[in-house]
């Protein structure tokens, strides 16, 4: 009986099973990175050179485009002796109060979820209740407060009037009124979806830990604060990203709701692309997808900040 | 519906166009013809399905694919289609709106189709159709613009339909008097204000003034422009127009009419059907062309027409411009335009008006009492992006009439970059 070597007795293996484990996850990965090649990152690149054309959006950029340079983005900011873009002025100011505020979604959604979360007789009904802004569509969130708004017997006017107050105009016709109040309609649907996440988030808070907390005396705030919201961090993060996201991209209900108006000033900067682009008096593409750029590269710094935060997290659990 | 055929070519015979109804006959048309439509409300939708039934009566052999887009939506697809994926025939408005596609090659040049009877027939729509000494579609409807009010308030008050600025200076005092608004109009939409721009500026400074202005040929700083906005002044000052109209629709607007709260709406006749729906009935309203203001300037009107294309990347244009001869003859614009289908003005000149108080009063007062011209409308005749800034402006000024200088100066700032 001869030897013979392990190696030559097997087959040899094939060159996709010697490296299995370093292709497998490519595999998969491969379609979602297929689209978002085709539908983010080249769409992006897109944008960024349109945005050095003037052109109409009809045709081809090549035949119908005009190569203008840096010319859209000196009349955005005024630059190079070009008026600088009042609009887009509005639109910036408009989307950083749209940041702020609609970050109160997340401890009224905290509240009402922590308010929801007892068990009382009836609680499903009062849960459904509370569910329902988030199901129904932004379009018609936006018709409603319209109408709640409406100078003329809105509700919110007939409350208003119990106190002796008046909004000139209405809210949604007053220059200094109207982005506050389609923030606070925006605000509705946004603290449902956070109450969403706070809800699960609270299902996996451990009973234990609240129980060894109570025994060492903790509760109200002090529980709250140092037993509860650590273990809601997951929940707090995810609901941070959609919030902030959901300011950025801030357009139904401006379209809905007023239009960018009364006089232009309830603009956001995805409205305003929106409005030189596609809309009925848009036809400005290479003027749009520069503001597009600038838009996007606000959102840069939050895409970098949830990477960087998500890697963080990664490093911690390994 | 054979009979409609019949009569529809002897008609083209017995007018002259031999030539095109021989070529009718000649060679039946065949294949496939493509139709993109924004007839999208109910009406419309009827009179184009109608239209494309007859036509496909007339061409057993063509094969006719009608698609109709809701009428927002179109504005934006029409971009689209146009370039990647043409039809034969497609909606669209005149004027400045069709010059970008005129511009980027988009339609087909069809001079070839006006020459000879339908460019008499046609006569007074023809310009708003031409660019660059050619043609680039055919209309099938338009409707005038003026002031409905409301009869009954009017007799209420001893008033009667005003003919010079003062009348309607004095009848607005006297509604205001009796705690009636002078006008009701919802400018949410920009587009309404454009109206009133329009009318005042033309009965201030005159139709040609008017249209060199929306070409950008004129300062908004000029002494004319301040005219026309001091005389707007004097009847927002007066507080003629309801309030808070910038949060208002046209369509949220009209109730003030309807309960009486305001007097008269500045408007197209298509304001006309919704009234009657509130339940206003034919004695309650009636309608004056919008009074003089600069005496012995001939009067312009805003009459808006929708028209009909030919893309240049059609497939079928033999059919396609066969499909436009039929919607232009006599007999189809009469047809589409009485009051149980589209109920507005047939443009073709042998056409016939149907009997219609609010149509009548239109068709003689376009055709008699328009010697200055026939504008398209503020946002047709002044390029897309002006008409934007512009309208804006306008709304902003009928709320905050203080910043008119700021208004200004933000418009002609605009029309330098524009044109």
């Amino acid at each position: 009986m001869s030897i013979s070597s392990d190696s030559s007795g097997r087959p040899a293996r094939g060159w996709y099973k010697r490296n299995e484990i370093a292709i497998t996850p490519w595999l998969f990965l491969a379609p979602g990175v297929f689209f978002f090649l085709i539908y983010v990152i080249a769409p992006i690149y897109q944008s960024f050179s349109l945005s050095l054309y003037d052109w109409n959006g009809l045709g081809d950029v090549a035949t119908n485009g005009t190569y203008v340079g840096m010319e859209n983005y000196n009349k955005l900011f005024g630059l190079n002796g070009e008026r600088a873009d009042r609009n887009f002025q509005i639109s910036l100011w408009n989307n950083l109060k749209w940041l702020l505020l609609y970050l109160l979604a997340i401890p009224g959604g905290l509240f009402i979820a922590l308010f929801l979360n007892q068990t009382v007789r009836g609680i499903r009904i009062y849960k459904s209740l509370f569910f329902f802004p988030f199901v129904i569509s932004q379009v018609v969130v936006g018709l409603v407060f319209t109408w709640f708004y409406l100078p003329d017997g809105g509700l919110f006017t007939v409350i208003l009037d119990w106190f002796g107050l008046e909004i000139r105009g209405g809210v949604l016709g007053n220059r200094t009124a109207a982005t506050y109040g389609i923030i606070a309609a925006g605000l509705w649907p946004q603290a449902a979806y956070c109450m969403i996440l706070y809800l699960t988030g609270l299902n996996a808070v451990d009973p234990e830990q609240v129980e060894a907390a109570r025994l060492d005396g903790a509760k109200g705030r002090k529980m709250l604060w140092y037993v509860i919201l650590p273990q809601l961090k997951p929940a707090t993060f995810i609901a941070f990203v959609v919030t902030i996201i959901g300011a950025l991209r801030s357009f139904d209900l401006v379209s809905i709701m007023t239009g960018g108006g009364p006089f232009g000033s309830t603009r956001v900067l995805s409205f305003y692309v929106f409005e030189k682009s596609l809309s009925e008096r848009g036809l400005q593409y290479g003027y749009a997808a520069a503001i597009a750029v600038v838009l996007f590269l606000i959102m840069l710094v939050f895409i970098a900040y949830f990477l960087w935060s998500m890697y963080q997290d990664e490093k911690e659990a390994r | 519906m054979h009979s409609i055929l019949k009569t529809s070519l002897a008609a083209l015979v017995a007018a002259g166009i031999s030539a095109s109804a021989a070529h009718a006959e000649g060679h039946a048309l065949s294949g496939d013809l493509v139709i993109f439509s924004d007839m999208s409300n109910p009406a419309p939708r009827a009179v184009m399905e109608g239209m494309v039934e007859r036509f496909g009566e007339m061409h057993p052999d063509l094969n006719i694919e009608l698609t109709v887009i809701d009428r927002e939506a179109y504005k934006t697809q029409i971009r689209n289609f146009l370039t990647a994926n043409p039809p034969d025939v497609a909606n669209w408005y005149a004027a400045n709106r069709m010059l970008p596609y005129v511009e980027a090659g988009l339609f087909e040049d069809i001079s070839d189709l006006w020459e000879g009877q339908i460019s008499e027939e046609l006569a007074s729509t023809k310009g708003a159709l031409t660019i660059d000494d050619a043609q680039y579609g055919v209309p099938y409807t338009y409707y005038q613009w003026g002031v409905y009010y409301r009869k009954d308030i009017f007799d209420q008050y001893g008033l009667s339909e005003p003919t010079t600025w003062e009348e309607e200076l004095a009848n607005c005092q006297t509604l205001l008097d009796n705690g009636v608004k002078c006008y009701t109009i919802g400018t949410k939409f920009l587009w309404t204000a454009g109206g009133w721009f329009d009318y005042l500026n033309m009965r201030t400074n005159g139709y040609d003034f008017h249209a060199r202005l929306t070409n950008g040929e004129e300062s908004w700083l000029s002494d004319e422009v301040r005219a026309t906005f001091a005389n707007w002044q004097q009847l927002i000052e007066m507080g003629a127009f309801i309030d808070d109209h910038q949060t208002y629709s046209w369509q949220e607007a009209l109730p003030f009419m309807v309960n009486g709260e305001a007097a008269s709406y500045l408007m197209g006749n298509f304001a006309v059907a919704p009234m009657r729906e509130a339940g206003l009935t034919d004695e309650q309203i009636d309608f004056y062309q919008f009074p003089e203001i600069t005496a012995g300037i001939p009067r312009g009107e805003d009459a808006p027409t929708d028209t009909f294309h030919i893309p240049s990347g059609a497939a079928n244009k033999e059919a396609a411009r066969e499909f436009l001869r039929f919607v232009v003859s006599a007999d189809n614009q009469t047809l589409i335009n009485n009051g149980e289908n589209l109920g507005q003005l047939p443009v073709n000149a042998l056409s016939s008006v149907d009997d219609d108080k609010f149509l009548n009063e239109g068709f003689d007062m376009l055709s008699n009492k328009a010697p200055g011209g026939i504008a398209q409308f503020f946002d047709r005749d002044a390029p897309a992006e002006m008409a934007a800034v512009a309208m804006e402006g306008f709304q902003e000024f009928m709320v905050f009439p203080d910043a008119l200088e700021d208004v200004l100066e933000r418009l002609e700032a605009a029309r330098e970059d524009i044109y």
